[in-house]
């Protein structure tokens, strides 16, 4: 037996036929629809939008959102989500899932907190892949203090005239609405409302942020508000309530990076024992170097004991009480562990590793937007540290 | 019109498989297993079918032990309506799974039959043709395309020197070959949703027959591995070798 994506994945007793089932189709779909095409998408820096109509098919966009959007929820569990992300993780292009997948950050806010009248307008066309939505929250003056965004929105009449500027928001190119942070009232959390605004309003402009370590595939943009007019509907909760709708958006975000990264971790494992057990040194086979083989077990450990964490934070969503310290501690376990397996494999790899064209060599430069993107590890641990009541 | 689908469970065809080391037979611990591919061809072309408004129903059976019904709910995600499963134990050779599907077609009174030529098991391309002679149905094999035209069918079939044209009266049965159709994916919601279908499960004597075995497997051995190649320094090295060492050319 050997160490392979699937066999170095923990058994989960949560698992039944219809979760492999769904692994199974899944995994047919990338493997026939996304791989085949993945690195040229990924050096031309761009997806064809013909893939999101067929993700919505397959139910990958409407996976966990309410039918009556043209999603699945019902029977939809965690581990739904743990399979998809693992799966799109293992084509080892980290910007196609960011794209692709980026209405799981932009969406949630308007099915859990926006008015009937914006879901019913923006929930069917995002689900199917007709249209696209992104998050707005980091701004060029700031992005892990969210509480001092600078982006206003002011009332004037039946509108808020918004002012300033988002950046590195993934999917921001292409997205036809923006679920932004914006100020509307005083300093700090408590003058943050979130509000939806659609990318053809007067006013509204943006660039692309091309040059990237990684993810070359995703489009990230940063994005120019110059007096433009959002009506007062648009508003997504209460206003002044935006605090709250960011927040609860965390826990899942955070939950499904640190999947991909374990898998992206056991992509590298992966690579790494083909390469070992094939590549002969000194007369003998990489793997029979004791260095090697404690490199591939130390790798296979903490990818274990990330397993074992992520499935404990699932079992806590399931049961519905989700402890934000310990999702936000397993982000920085995920980020870490997939940093570990990343030099690993680029050590066992060697200079075959370093060249363009593998998934190491990726992963390895898509680290860091792992590391820092959806909370970066510092503010994790002040976060869990401030959840803990240290 | 009802169509009957027959689908099998087999080992997934991206698994490089590995004989026990007893020579008994192929090693299926642990192995990932799927719907045999021609199987799911025939699966498709049923469902693409009934989307035309040709076939009423589609009916996914598969031969096997319990584990078999994860193909048959597979073929219920795909879009079949329901499902049987004939609950058998161990390897059931193709002259008795004809035999179980021809009391299913009595059971069942299917207009159409669609079946894989063959699995990528056994290879044996045996059952569709067995089927074809105990029941008494006309048969098209290895179909590359299927027209329904009233109570016949037409069936291209892919043979050695090209392509042959049968027209068939139904009830009829057809075998896939496969450029037939590119199966679907199931999407998450109809894989949901085919918990629901029904599935019924036979013995085999519920349809009067008793399975017996005619085949004996002797031995089940690896390929002999691949020898490491060579670095030839010039053509005329290679002309030689290709002529009088690996004796392809004269």
């Amino acid at each position: 037996m050997s160490l392979t994506f699937d066999s170095a994945r923990l058994p989960n007793p949560h698992i039944t036929p219809e979760h492999e089932e769904w692994r199974a189709q899944l995994r047919k779909f990338i493997d026939t629809e996304i791989i085949p095409y993945a690195e040229d998408w990924d050096e031309a820096g761009h997806i064809p939008i013909e893939l999101w109509p067929k993700a919505a098919a397959v139910g990958l966009l409407g996976m966990g959102y309410p039918e009556e959007f043209g999603g699945i929820k019902e029977g939809i569990d965690s581990w739904h989500t743990w399979i998809a992300n693992e799966e799109l993780a293992r084509i080892g292009v980290g910007g196609i899932p960011a794209s692709l997948m980026v209405h799981g950050i932009g969406l949630p806010p308007v099915i859990n907190w926006g008015s009937e009248a914006m879901k019913q307008a923006v929930a069917p066309p995002v689900l199917a892949g007709e249209k696209h939505i992104a998050l707005g929250i980091t701004e060029p003056g700031g992005g892990s203090d969210v509480a001092q965004l600078a982006t206003t929105a002011l009332h004037d009449g039946d509108d808020f005239i918004v002012n300033g500027s988002k950046t590195f928001i993934t999917g921001g190119l292409r997205a036809n609405w923006v679920t932004t942070a914006v100020r509307t009232g005083g300093e700090g959390a408590a003058g943050v409302s979130m509000l939806l605004i659609p990318t053809d309003a007067e006013g509204f402009s943006r660039t692309a942020l091309d040059k990237k370590q990684g993810w070359w595939a995703s489009d990230t943009a940063t994005l120019y508000f110059d007096n433009v007019r959002v009506p007062v509907t648009n508003l997504i909760g209460e206003e002044n309530q935006g605090f709250k709708v960011i927040m609860t958006n965390f826990n899942s975000e955070r939950m499904f990076m640190s999947a991909a990264m374990e898998a992206l971790g056991r992509v590298c494992l992966e690579e790494a024992v083909n390469w070992a057990r094939e590549r002969k040194t000194f007369g003998k086979r990489l793997a029979d170097h004791q260095v090697i083989r404690h490199k591939i077990v130390q790798m296979k450990q903490r990818l274990n004991a990330t397993q074992a964490y992520i499935r404990v934070c699932y079992e806590s969503m399931e049961a519905g009480n989700p402890n934000p310290g310990d999702i936000a501690l397993l982000k920085v376990q995920a980020s870490e562990t997939m940093e570990f397996c990343a030099r690993e494999a680029m050590q066992i790899l060697g200079g075959i590793g370093y060249m363009r064209g593998n998934r190491v060599e990726r992963i390895y430069r898509e680290v860091r937007v792992n590391a820092i993107g959806g909370g970066s590890e510092e503010i994790m641990r002040d976060l869990a540290a401030r959840q803990y009541g240290v | 019109m009802k169509v009957l689908v027959a689908v099998k469970r087999v080992v997934d065809y991206n698994v490089k498989v590995r004989a026990k080391a007893d020579g008994s037979d192929v090693d299926l611990n642990n192995v990932k297993m799927a719907i045999n591919p021609f199987c799911e061809i025939a699966v498709e072309e049923a469902i693409r079918l009934r989307e035309a408004g040709v076939a009423t129903e589609v009916i996914a059976v598969s031969i096997g032990d319990k584990s078999c019904q994860e193909q048959i709910r597979t073929s219920l995600a795909l879009g079949a309506d329901r499902g049987i499963q004939v609950e058998t134990e161990g390897a059931v050779e193709p002259l008795v799974v004809a035999k179980l599907l021809k009391g299913v077609i009595e059971k069942e009174q299917p207009q159409l039959v669609i079946l894989g030529k063959q699995s990528i098991d056994g290879d044996n391309n045996q059952t569709g043709q067995m089927l074809g002679a105990l029941t008494n149905m006309p048969q098209g094999t290895f179909a590359s395309e299927l027209v329904v035209d009233g109570d016949k069918i037409t069936v291209t079939r892919e043979v050695d020197g090209g392509l042959q044209t049968l027209s068939l009266n139904l009830p009829a049965i057809v075998t896939t070959d496969l450029r037939l159709n590119e199966p679907r994916y199931a999407s998450l919601p109809n894989i949901m949703k085919a918990k629901k279908k029904q599935m019924d499960v036979y013995s085999p004597a519920d349809l009067g027959v008793e399975p017996k075995a005619h085949l004996t497997t002797l031995k089940v051995e690896p390929p002999p591995e691949r020898k490491a190649g060579i670095m030839v320094a010039s053509v005329e090295e290679l002309v030689d070798k290709l002529k009088n060492e690996a004796k392809v050319i004269s």
